[in-house]
């Protein structure tokens, strides 16, 4: 469960170096866009060895490879794979580059003797992409589904706008697979870094369709996504109520109770709990009063 | 003659050069010098004698970068010196 994904090129050592002081929940460092093709092996390089120094860092570390149609992929995996990182953002993703990617995890783990699995996380970034979403989100491996905005309007030729209502269909979609199947619905970057007010329009759209995080292409975009993605005080005080109140008609062997003047049931409860679960996740309990 | 250039003079990061040698020759400069300089060489040894390599001309243009960053810069020079020179 990550609220904020960060994207940082994997070529530059000032941003790898500073990736822990962003807040972010989890970090993708890029080799695909980010590098160019000169520089894709200073960047694997770089990438190695700087995991070789990281102990414990408090996000989680995703690393997205070159799309596997070209050998770039496979060498990006050979050279950056280890335990360290938690998973693979495989771009241009379809249902047979995800069996293919998960064969090439399955040989890279057994011949460096990798104690974890690689999880996976395809970005949807064309129109045949889309059509798969229910397909892919069953595979193994899978943990999120990562919305790429850009490259699929263009896809679609359609144009990007900031409001988003060409991307509408995808990033529902998106949400509920991911809802259905227990993984991360990661959504498209805002990529006006300067817009910190459209920043907040779209994240709170994407979350209102189902999606639980969305990718940052800048670290200032990142406590905007964390807060929106994040309960709100007067929330965690309203599921407190709510889980009290359930426990106490429970001894009354009640299903259903009465607060505040209106009827909780069980999937008001549940949704209580969630979110109780949620704020636990992000260390927020603790913060909040009962007042 | 064998050349090979990798990284950048941005700040922290290292522009490092290596050429074909008959020995080894470590040329440093760096922002910080004065505190480094012997740490920063030693970087350097210590990552050419796990490479098995007895004879180049490496020089470190040092803009603050780690000792990961040398390392890694290095060893893409090496690596680009070779590939580029099959």
């Amino acid at each position: 469960m990550n609220r904020c994904f960060l994207f940082v090129p994997g070529n530059n050592p000032a941003m790898l170096q500073n990736a822990d002081i962003f807040h972010a929940d989890a970090v993708i460092f890029d080799l695909e866009d980010a590098v160019s093709v000169s520089e894709k092996d200073a960047a694997r390089q770089l990438l190695k060895h700087f995991f070789e120094t990281l102990t414990k860092q408090p996000y989680d570390i995703y690393v997205r490879i070159n799309a596997l149609t070209s050998s770039l992929g496979a060498e990006d995996l050979s050279s950056i794979l280890s335990d360290c990182i938690k998973g693979i953002v495989l771009p241009k993703a379809h249902t047979e580059d995800i069996k293919a990617l998960t064969k090439l995890l399955e040989t890279f783990e057994a011949a460096k003797r990798m104690k974890n699995k690689t999880r996976i996380i395809p970005i949807i970034e064309t129109a045949k992409s889309v059509l798969e979403i229910e397909a892919m989100a069953q595979l193994p491996r899978i943990s999120g589904m990562l919305l790429g905005a850009e490259d699929l309007t263009s896809d679609m030729e359609i144009e990007r706008t900031k409001v988003g209502i060409e991307i509408e269909y995808p990033r529902a979609k998106m949400a509920y697979a991911c809802k259905a199947f227990g993984l991360d619905a990661i959504d498209t970057p805002f990529t006006d870094v300067d817009d910190e007010a459209g920043l907040k329009a779209d994240t709170i759209h994407a979350q209102k369709l189902g999606m639980n995080a969305k990718t940052a292409i800048h670290p200032n975009q990142v406590e905007t996504i964390n807060q929106i993605f994040s309960p709100t005080e007067a929330q965690i005080r309203w599921a407190r109520r709510i889980v009290i109140a359930d426990t106490e008609a429970q001894l009354k062997h009640l299903g259903v109770f009465s607060l505040d003047g209106k009827m909780i049931d069980k999937p008001v409860v549940d949704r209580a709990k969630k979110l109780l679960e949620k704020a636990k996740h992000y260390h927020m309990l603790g913060e909040i009063s009962d007042e | 003659m064998k050349i090979g250039m990798a990284g950048s003079l941005e700040s922290n990061d290292a522009l490092i050069t290596v050429k074909e040698s008959s020995v080894i020759n470590i040329e440093v400069q760096s922002i910080v010098d004065a505190f480094y300089h012997d740490q920063i060489v030693q970087v350097i040894q210590s990552t050419l004698d796990a490479a098995r390599i007895n004879a180049i001309d490496v020089v470190c243009l040092d803009k603050g970068a780690l000792d990961y960053t040398i390392k890694a810069r290095l060893l893409t020079a090496i690596h680009r010196m070779e590939v580029r020179h099959e």
